[in-house]
């Protein structure tokens, strides 16, 4: 059965015309035989119209074998089909996304509820009844100065039962946008905007898809920019989310000290591309931003004031009993549940599932670098509160050894921007990133002009949303937020 | 003990005493300066993906731009982003900026209604809603209160009940999933309150503008108080459009 399947490796691009098409009975047959194995698990799973036919593509990672395995099936519109997710729960929201956006019936998918199309206000949550059980509703907006979503608990006294998590408020229509935008510079700023804050990564997916769509191979000093970027967005984040940490278990000193260590690395990618965000410093095909022997200088010296005041700060969070009582032992995912689920980065590592594409699929220049992923394996809040400060520390390493190997830039000076050229027709492309929350897949499909007609998003949110939801069972209702924050996952990167 | 000293010890003085002159770090884009250079005017609207720029003459729409730099790559003598971070203002017009011009963009104290100045020059408590916001706009929100930007110390804060607030600050160009609970919230504010959007994403719709998934109706039934260019806007920008709106300098 495994010789239908067609064997790809990160960032490359086929022929639509190779890629195995199987009947459904086989698809789903040889999704659940490969899902089997924990070295692999599912990235990328959904359907687009193609000749009168919903064309469903498979895409799931091999980790140990370091390739993506790539088959297809075609189903005729409206059509049921038995549900993979009844036997795999990993593939469970894929399932709800293809009913929801191409109208397949899945029978025996475990909880059909929708995914971002739901009729906010008319949706029935989930119920359970009990003489001593009460329910509470959280959002869409919630109390801080973050994106909407909406939590239901159902609680027995302050313990929480159950968690149901309905998600869709941030619903744009990035997938749809990026069929009707025909010009590049529109689809780039479209990816930078799928998750704001993850904005290099998402656009460094893109970037590869456009670039391997086009046969185009990107210069050295082209992916040492991203993968620096990559590495300042992850620190950036990590960072701000230590400080939300503390201050969600009200320890003000944390909050404050992370809080200001976000901003050197900020300032610096804006001395850098302009953008704190590092919006604009990811374009296919070159290197917009020069990095110039002045901003080296300038960034060793921003980081080794940084770390001193991080490792300080950290140092002294892992040794405050007032801290760790609120962190450790506080929603657990259990190793079994994270690959039940098909958790990824942050969720899956810190409950000891190594899954990181910087090691399994390195693209950029990370197959130079070697990075060993780091893995926790207590599954709850202090796993992955560590896990950020060991992948700051981390990271610290990769950006000084980047800096030991910087490439010459070419004059910044061009008029004539350079061009990836035009995608190929019929031709299907995939690339993997690791954003600093996990696992980012981008998916491209051309048609015979060479146009788009599918392109598929998947942030990390949309495998570990349901980590959250599992992680708060049995937790009291108060340890929510710092739960919630530990995970800290996207709303838009999930809605699109 | 000790440790938590060293601490503090280390951290120095983080604020920014001036906020209202502070600069930020060099390459900042910010207000763009469009020079007299004759172009192809059609070509270089053309570069802009989010038709910011117009002709006749050729003006760029700070609340459509979304500051990425593309027109001053393609035609460097025709415009220049400057490191001018003061982009607020309740004029929405005022937010255009034409070929020739290099004048500061500001608040137009005439059209702000009277309550404002005299209610809320000494607190502001805002709820924030973001409705699509993509997340960089909600991290710069937070950035505004770190301790070095520290907006606290003006009173203006984010609340966060609606009960508590003087108005709404809204990201996001607000999706139709977004568009009941923002109206919900906004009149769940005490009045007189404020309508803010922050980011050009709220302000025009970005990228999103045309996408049948949004519901903008929120904006022709409420006066906005304030517009916050940038994608996503600066804590410099924010604060200092917070205070230029409130109180006089």
């Amino acid at each position: 059965m495994n010789n239908n399947i067609l064997h790809v490796s990160n960032g490359s691009c086929i022929k639509v015309a190779d890629i195995p098409v199987l009947s459904y009975d086989c698809f789903r047959a040889t999704t659940l035989e490969l899902m089997s194995d924990k070295a692999r698990h599912c990235v990328s799973y959904f359907g687009y119209s193609s000749a009168e036919a919903i064309r469903l593509m498979m895409c799931i990672a091999d980790d140990a074998a370091h390739d993506i395995l790539v088959f297809a099936c075609d189903v005729e519109n409206g059509a049921r089909l038995a549900s993979a997710a009844a036997d795999c729960l990993a593939l469970e929201r894929y399932e709800r996304e293809i009913h929801e956006n191409w109208g397949l019936e899945f029978e025996g998918h475990p909880w059909y509820k929708p995914v971002r199309d739901f009729m906010p206000g008319k949706y029935k949550f989930f119920e359970m009844e009990g003489e001593e059980l009460h329910e509470v509703g959280v959002g869409p907006v919630h109390a801080g100065v973050i994106e909407p979503g909406h939590f239901r608990f159902i609680c027995n006294g302050e313990d929480v039962l159950h968690l149901e998590i309905q998600l869709g408020w941030q619903h744009r229509g990035v997938e749809s946008l990026m069929l009707k935008k025909k010009r590049l510079i529109e689809r780039v700023l479209l990816a930078e905007g799928i998750a704001g804050d993850t904005s290099v990564s998402h656009s460094t997916a893109f970037a590869s898809v456009w670039e391997s769509l086009c046969g185009f191979k990107p210069g050295k000093e082209v992916l040492w920019a991203r993968t620096l970027a990559a590495e300042l967005e992850r620190m950036a984040n990590h960072t701000g989310d230590l400080g939300a940490i503390c201050g969600d278990v009200a320890y003000q000193l944390g909050a404050a000290v992370f809080g200001r260590l976000r901003t050197p690395i900020v300032n610096f990618s804006q001395r850098w591309c302009g953008n704190r965000l590092g919006k604009g410093n990811v374009r296919p095909a070159y290197a917009p931003y020069a990095f110039t022997e002045e901003l080296r200088q300038q960034l060793l010296s921003d980081l080794s004031a940084y770390e001193r005041d991080f490792l300080e700060m950290s140092d002294k969070i892992q040794h405050f009993p007032s801290v760790l009582s609120r962190l450790d032992r506080t929603g657990i995912v259990s190793t079994e549940q994270a690959e039940s689920i098909g958790a990824v980065g942050m969720a899956a590592k810190c409950a000891g599932v190594c899954r990181d594409t910087r090691a399994s699929h390195p693209y950029g220049v990370y197959a130079s670098l070697g990075v060993q992923p780091v893995v926790k394996e207590s599954g709850d809040v202090l796993a992955r509160t560590e896990l950020r400060i060991d992948e700051v520390k981390q990271s610290l390493a990769i950006v000084r050894a980047l800096l030991a190997q910087m490439p010459s830039f070419g004059a910044s000076e061009c008029v004539n921007i350079p061009s990836a050229g035009c995608p190929a027709s019929g031709s299907f492309a995939i690339a993997l990133t690791e954003g600093w929350r996990g696992e980012i897949c981008h998916c491209a499909v051309t048609g015979a002009d060479g146009e788009l007609v599918a392109y598929k998003v998947k942030d990390p949110s949309f495998h570990n949303w349901m980590a959250l939801a599992l992680a708060v069972r049995g937790n009291e209702i108060s340890d929510f937020p710092i739960c919630n924050k530990s995970f800290n996952l996207s709303y838009c990167g999930h809605d699109l | 003990m000790f440790k938590s000293l060293n601490i503090f010890l280390h951290q120095g003085k983080q604020f920014i005493p001036d906020i209202r002159n502070a600069k930020a770090p060099r390459v900042f884009r910010g207000r763009p300066v469009i020079s007299t250079e004759k172009v192809d005017e059609e070509a270089f609207a053309g570069v802009c993906p989010s038709g910011a720029i117009g002709i006749s003459p050729v003006s760029i729409d700070l609340g459509k731009c979304l500051f990425c730099g593309e027109c001053e790559r393609c035609f460097p003598k025709k415009v220049h982003f400057t490191d001018d971070t003061h982009l607020a203002t309740n004029v929405r017009e005022r937010l255009i900026v034409r070929e020739g011009e290099d004048k500061p963009i500001e608040v137009d104290r005439d059209a702000i209604r009277p309550e404002v100045r005299k209610i809320f020059r000494g607190s502001l408590k805002l709820r924030q809603v973001s409705a699509g916001g993509d997340g960089s706009c909600e991290a710069e929100l937070n950035a505004t209160g770190n301790v070095q930007f520290d907006m606290g110390r003006f009173g203006i804060e984010f609340a966060a009940s609606p009960r508590h607030a003087d108005g709404v600050l809204v990201t996001g160009p607000i999706s139709a999933n977004m568009a009941r609970a923002l109206e919900l919230t906004y009149e769940a504010c005490p009045e007189p309150r404020l309508v803010i959007l922050d980011g050009t994403d709220a302000i025009s719709g970005g990228m999103f503008a045309d996408s049948p998934d949004l519901d903008r109706s929120f904006l022709e039934s409420h006066h906005v108080d304030l517009f916050i260019p940038g994608n996503p806007a600066h804590p410099l920008t924010v604060i200092n459009g917070l205070l230029d709106l409130t109180r006089s300098k």
